[in-house]
């Protein structure tokens, strides 16, 4: 089957998302426009190639599991944008480089190599038996790193939305 | 197989590059407009052990295996959209 082609409109839709949605969380978007929509598009395509909308400007293996710290927004945004005012793409950038007072640099790619990769396990289930310190287990939104103790992660984080997979057991 | 760019003579350049990364495509953008000759391969379009040997070369100029990787005359790589290491490479 042939992906259905991405209409200017439905990257317009999703420009006009991203933008209030990064606004209304208290982040920015890059203020070229043609470039967003163009990563826009890169990540809509990801989306139906995927199953999930991968950055763009990352190589995605096509099973999610693998790929869950690379779902925009990734687990690498908020540590690139401190440390070098936008993420790995660009796409989010800090206020500077919004108002145009500075500019993007490459950044270098803090995501671990394929062969780190493989041998980093996932946690996903609270095991129920091991509470070292507290009654509940602690878990940790890695997009945004919002806490709280429950038998479970959260569905969605209450914080900047990510999906219960991207949540890790933190205590 | 990597599509070929006529252009002038300077030596074996590949890019390395995804179909959706706009660093890649700036990258390329600007190749084309140094009117080098050049191949490149848009490695998130292979798949299995194509896509496999695509990443093994690259790692070996780039561990990080990120995009755009570009390779020239076998000797160096540039990681990144750098747009003044680039034009320096080239003599432009």
């Amino acid at each position: 089957m042939n992906p259905a082609v991405i209409t200017e409109a439905e990257i317009d839709a999703a420009y006009a998302a991203y933008k209030t949605d990064a606004e209304k969380n208290g982040y920015r978007l890059n203020p070229d426009e043609d470039f967003v929509k163009n990563l826009i598009r890169g990540l809509l395509k990801n989306g139906q190639r995927y199953g999930y909308r991968a950055c763009p400007c990352r190589l995605a293996s096509g099973i999610k599991d693998q790929d869950l710290d690379i779902v925009c927004p990734c687990d690498y945004r908020d540590s690139d944008l401190e440390e070098h005012g936008a993420c790995y793409c660009a796409l989010y950038v800090n206020e500077a480089i919004a108002s145009g007072k500075q500019t993007v640099a490459p950044i270098p790619e803090r995501r671990p190599p394929r062969s780190e990769r493989m041998k980093a396990g996932s946690i996903r289930v609270a095991s129920t038996t091991e509470r070292p310190v507290f009654p509940l287990p602690v878990w940790r939104c890695k997009v945004c790193g919002y806490l709280c103790a429950r038998e479970q992660p959260p569905g969605i984080c209450p914080i900047c939305k990510a999906t219960k997979e991207r949540f890790e057991r933190f205590v | 197989m990597p599509t070929h760019v006529n252009g002038k003579d300077k030596g074996q350049v590949m890019l390395y590059a995804l179909s959706t990364c706009q660093w890649c495509h700036k990258t390329k953008v600007l190749l084309e407009s140094l009117g080098i000759a050049f191949d490149y391969e848009y490695v998130d379009l292979l798949e299995g052990k194509e896509q496999d040997e695509a990443m093994a070369k690259i790692e070996r100029w780039n561990p990080a295996g990120s995009f755009p990787t570009l390779v020239i005359g076998d000797t160096r790589a540039i990681i990144g959209f750098r747009e003044s290491e680039i034009l320096e490479a080239f003599g432009a």
